[in-house]
């Protein structure tokens, strides 16, 4: 049973299939799994004997057909689920039990798959350490008080601990690509539309993209497939052809153009880093593309237009958590005063942070000279990529400047915690689709990853290209269940 | 009357002021759902029934745009001859109140789905042009309910994300009597159009009002106040009265005036200041990320302009050419939609021979006065227009006096009934024989032997006896006119 949880989301879908497992038997294991893993923290609700029941029913009367038959997964506390408290990692929403479902999770449930819980997350997404959460750090499977990255931290942490076997994140400036990356897991943020936000607690409106999280490509692609969806719902969804993205996924990439822009060479960058990039350039060659030096020259503008963007929308998206509907509330003497001690209480300190930068940047006398500034700014990053992609089809770069770092590290110092999502945030801004797969280790054994940007709408080509160079790469992830005694 | 004497001019010593007036009506669209949800609309519903998640603000929840209000303010637009823009963008306001679920109102602050236009308004020496500034789409907050408990505000979010037409004119309106004459207008106009249905009542129709003063003659603009959320044209009237007098005082005085916004106490018929320019709220505008950029093409609006009807101006120019009316007359007959109807019917079941002056004149008299008395609207009249059709038939026809149409009149009150029906019941024809009506007269002549000889001998007054004691014998039925004639005749 133990190896139940090494299975890939692919292998388990054709063991039960193949009724080799049942789906009881499957979730069993993630949650005895699970159950001995709580040191990781991965989790903030847990549902596990509604998991169960599920199963058991699923068992009964098995639907085989469907693409993720009777198979238990986590999913990130951002996406509203009907009847499981949702938080969103925060002490605001500590109490609050959706009555709805997210499109992206209920695209999952049709097709089969059993929720097992809620995983940690930064407060509101705003993090990249999984250290703003109130519900405390995740511990990195990889290493003993490593951060998982942020924000999907928990969902990083639980796909690389093998707790699910695949999960969902949501990523604004990197958050799902990054803790991908720190995990030595596979990531990817889809075109901006591509999944529909319906039910999804918002951070950046504009930037907000959900996307799977998994151990290999192929079943990123194969859960990219059931989550993506045209959703009238969210304005902002996007009703193109999608590709049959796992049945469709190949590795034949010859003659592709993969560009290697130049900006990402930044100062201060490690070694190991430049590195790894040489040698997923030599991969991509390997398989048959070819390489062409780009240059995207706005790309240094890119951290502070995010942070003046994302803050900006978030500082709006988070007024209607004011203790007056849903969520917690504190006692005041006043209406103004209720609303002060609620969100002083009720929001952590980084939530706190960018809500204030977000309404300082959208101030009269300001507005121009910041939100203005940043939108046109972001208007010229998208245009640098629209250029590249006259002469590309996809873009390789590292997927962050460092591997993970330590708990506590970086928590005082939030510039240096802003600047892992470098690499990350230009692809929010310009709403393409991005994919993070680990690519090798630093000195100290830690995973490293790649990052693969594509064209809109482009999400097979650069699964693709991710699959053809996953198979070159042959990594092997270091997890030594360290926590489990 | 001359021009000058109608001008609203407020005098204090030997300086003159004109008022210089700007309104922002906030129109309620007509449509059965939200502008961002499928929640009712309906108004009255118990507190907190017609409210989804959308509308309570809950996480994670988007909104989406409802297509019918975007063509309801297209078309308001259109007939205001306005400019429609074809893109346009939400925006996002922001501020915290306990009725305002999202914690920002979704409005459209630099580009607003209609541009400039202009209305015009009849006034008693002429008309008017005033110019809209924009008309702009955006969401209509709860309500906050603070007298239920002593400790406690209770919030209904019913009315959370209705969607508002919020009408800003230009500052062309120079007197109370304007405003309530532009009002009307544009109450009028949307009611044409089914965009809004104008019940000042339910809050249908709300509006700021801005006010300033300048001596007469100067080109300038004084400082201006904004008196917020005044929901009846009296009060509006009021309102500005008492702002325009408070500011020319402060002038005398030789004070400065505070732009700032004012709220008028209905109780003790004055302004008060609400918040100075100081305090104004910073609503952080920026274009709402959920929601994309309207693009609205010619062809939609071409078709939506197909489906435009006969609009108040239009209509009062047919209605002259058309059956001779005058301008007043035709005036008060388009000035709302439901009277307009009312009267083509009438003029409709009037068939061939029909007299348009003698139905103008019952329904703006008889019909205008039982409706204002019992204060119905006309579309509860007593009377439907094919009845009333067929009474002024009955008298154009001579089958029944004016006099005696009164009565029928009162009496199909009760049930609508045929007046044609109520004549032959109750006997009222008139009484058109010639040879019935003289016996009548020589029977009167020769019981009033002496008068007629007064009468012929130069007492010419005593026509009138005549007259009255043969209308009496005749029950009122007999024809006025042959009466007269006869009378002549013999006497």
């Amino acid at each position: 049973m133990s190896d139940i949880t090494k299975q890939s989301l692919t292998e388990l879908v054709e063991s039960i299939k193949n009724k080799k497992l049942s789906s009881s038997e499957v979730t069993k294991a993630f949650i005895e799994r699970s159950e001995k893993s709580k040191v990781l923290n991965a989790f903030i609700t847990e549902d596990f004997t509604s998991a169960l029941d599920k199963a058991k029913k699923f068992d009964q009367k098995p639907n085989l057909d469907l693409k993720l038959p009777g198979i238990p997964m986590a999913v990130k506390d951002l996406f509203c689920t009907k009847n499981v408290k949702t938080t969103a990692g925060s002490k605001i929403l500590n109490n609050f039990v959706p009555t709805y479902e997210s499109t992206v999770t209920e695209n999952i449930w049709s097709e089969g798959a059993i929720l097992l819980g809620k995983l940690n997350c930064d407060e509101f997404a705003m993090g990249s350490s999984n250290e703003t959460s109130f519900f405390g750090n995740v511990q990195n499977p990889i290493d003993k008080n490593l951060v998982p990255g942020g924000s999907s931290g928990g969902s990083a942490s639980a796909v690389a601990g093998q707790l699910t076997p695949i999960t969902i994140g949501t990523d604004t400036g990197g958050s799902i690509r990054q803790p991908a990356s720190f995990t030595g897991t596979v990531g990817l943020k889809p075109t901006y539309g591509s999944c529909s936000r319906y039910g999804i607690v918002a951070f950046a409106s504009s930037l907000d993209q959900a996307g799977p999280m998994a151990q290999n490509v192929k079943d990123c692609a194969l859960l990219q497939e059931v989550i993506s969806s045209f959703d009238a719902k969210d304005s902002t969804s996007i009703n193109f052809k999608r590709s049959h993205y796992s049945k469709d996924l190949t590795n034949n990439i010859k003659g592709k153009k993969i560009g290697i822009p130049k900006e990402y060479r930044v100062d201060g960058m490690p070694k190991e880093i430049e590195d790894l990039w040489q040698k997923g350039i030599e991969y991509v060659r390997n398989c048959g593309a070819e390489i062409i030096n780009i240059s995207l020259p706005h790309t240094s503008y890119a951290l502070p237009t995010y942070y003046i963007v994302a803050p900006a929308e978030a500082s709006s998206n988070l007024a209607r958590y004011d203790g007056v509907k849903y969520g917690y509330r504190a006692n005041g003497e006043n209406l103004i005063d209720m609303y002060e001690k609620t969100r002083s209480e009720g929001f952590g300190v980084e939530v706190q942070r960018r809500i204030m930068i977000g309404t300082y940047v959208l101030s009269s006398g300001y507005y121009d000279a910041y939100y203005l500034k940043a939108q046109k700014v972001r208007r010229l990053i998208k245009n640098d990529f629209d250029e590249a992609y006259k002469k590309v089809d996809a873009i390789l770069t590292p997927s962050t400047p460092s591997s993970a770092f330590k708990i506590g590290e970086k928590t005082n110092d939030p510039v240096s915690m802003y600047l892992n999502d470098i690499f990350t945030v230009p692809v929010n801004l310009a709403g393409l689709p991005g994919i993070s797969i680990p690519a090798g280790h630093d000195a100290k054994g830690y995973p490293l990853g790649l990052q693969i940007i594509g064209k809109a709408f482009d999400e097979q080509n650069i699964l693709n290209i991710a699959f053809a160079i996953e198979e070159k790469i042959n990594f092997k992830n270091k997890i030594t269940d360290w926590w489990i005694k | 009357m001359s021009k000058k004497s109608r001008e609203y001019l407020i005098n204090r010593r030997d300086n003159q002021y004109e008022v210089v007036i700007g309104l922002e009506v906030h129109a309620q669209v007509l449509s059965e759902s939200k502008l961002f949800s499928t929640s009712a609309t309906k108004f009255g519903a118990e507190p907190n029934t017609q409210v989804s998640l959308v509308d309570a603000a809950f996480p994670g929840m988007l909104p989406v745009i409802n297509e019918f209000c975007v063509k309801q303010a297209i078309k308001t637009g259109i007939g205001l001859n306005a400019k429609i823009n074809k893109r346009s963008v939400f925006d996002r306001k922001n501020y915290f109140y306990a009725d305002l679920p999202q914690g920002y109102q979704i409005s459209q602050f630099k580009d607003p789905i209609v541009g400039e236009g202009k209305v015009i308004i009849d006034l008693p020496d002429g008309h008017k042009e005033v110019g809209i500034e924009r008309l702009h789409l955006e969401q209509d907050a709860g309500k906050s309910i603070h007298d239920l408990d002593p400790q406690n505000t209770f919030v209904d979010l019913n009315r959370s994300g209705v969607a508002l037409m919020e009408i800003v004119s230009k500052p062309d309106l120079r007197s109370p009597d304007e405003v309530s004459i532009y009002i009307k207008k544009l109450r009028s106009i949307m009611r044409y159009l089914g965009t809004c249905d104008g019940n000042m009542q339910e809050g249908s129709l709300r509006a700021d009002v801005n006010v300033s003063v300048r001596e007469k003659g100067s080109k300038e603009f004084g400082t201006r106040c904004e008196i917020k959320n005044v929901n009846s044209i009296k009060f509006m009237q009021m309102a500005i009265e008492y702002e325009a007098n408070r500011q020319v005082d402060l002038i005398e005085e030789g004070k400065t005036i505070d732009q700032e916004t004012r709220l008028f106490d209905i109780k003790k018929n004055e302004t008060r200041s609400m918040r100075s320019k100081e305090d104004a709220h910073d609503y952080r505008y920026f274009p709402d990320p959920d929601l994309l950029p309207l693009q609205i093409s010619d062809e939609f609006v071409n078709k939506l302009k197909s489906e435009i009807p006969e609009l108040p101006d239009d209509k009062k120019k047919r209605f002259i050419n058309e059956f001779k009316l005058s301008a007043y007359e035709a005036t008060i007959l388009v000035s709302d939609i439901e009277i307009a109807k009312y009267f083509e019917e009438v003029v409709a079941k009037m068939g061939k021979n029909k007299d348009i002056k003698l139905a103008v004149n019952w329904i703006t008299g008889e019909l205008f006065a039982v409706l204002n008395s019992k204060n119905l609207e006309i579309t509860q009249s007593p009377v439907s227009a094919k009845n009333l059709a067929i009474l002024v038939n009955l008298i154009k026809n001579g089958t029944i006096s004016g006099k005696i149409a009164k009565t029928v009149f009162e009496l199909m009150l009760k049930n609508d009934e045929d007046p044609q029906k109520i004549v032959e019941e109750n006997d009222l024809k008139q009484q058109s024989n010639p040879k019935a009506l003289e016996e009548l007269i020589d029977k009167i002549i020769n019981n009033n032997r002496e008068k007629a000889i007064e009468y012929k001998q130069g007492k010419e007054k005593l026509f009138g006896f005549f007259v009255g004691q043969a209308m009496k014998a005749s029950g009122g039925k007999a024809n006025p006119q042959l009466i007269n004639e006869i009378l002549k005749k013999k006497l």
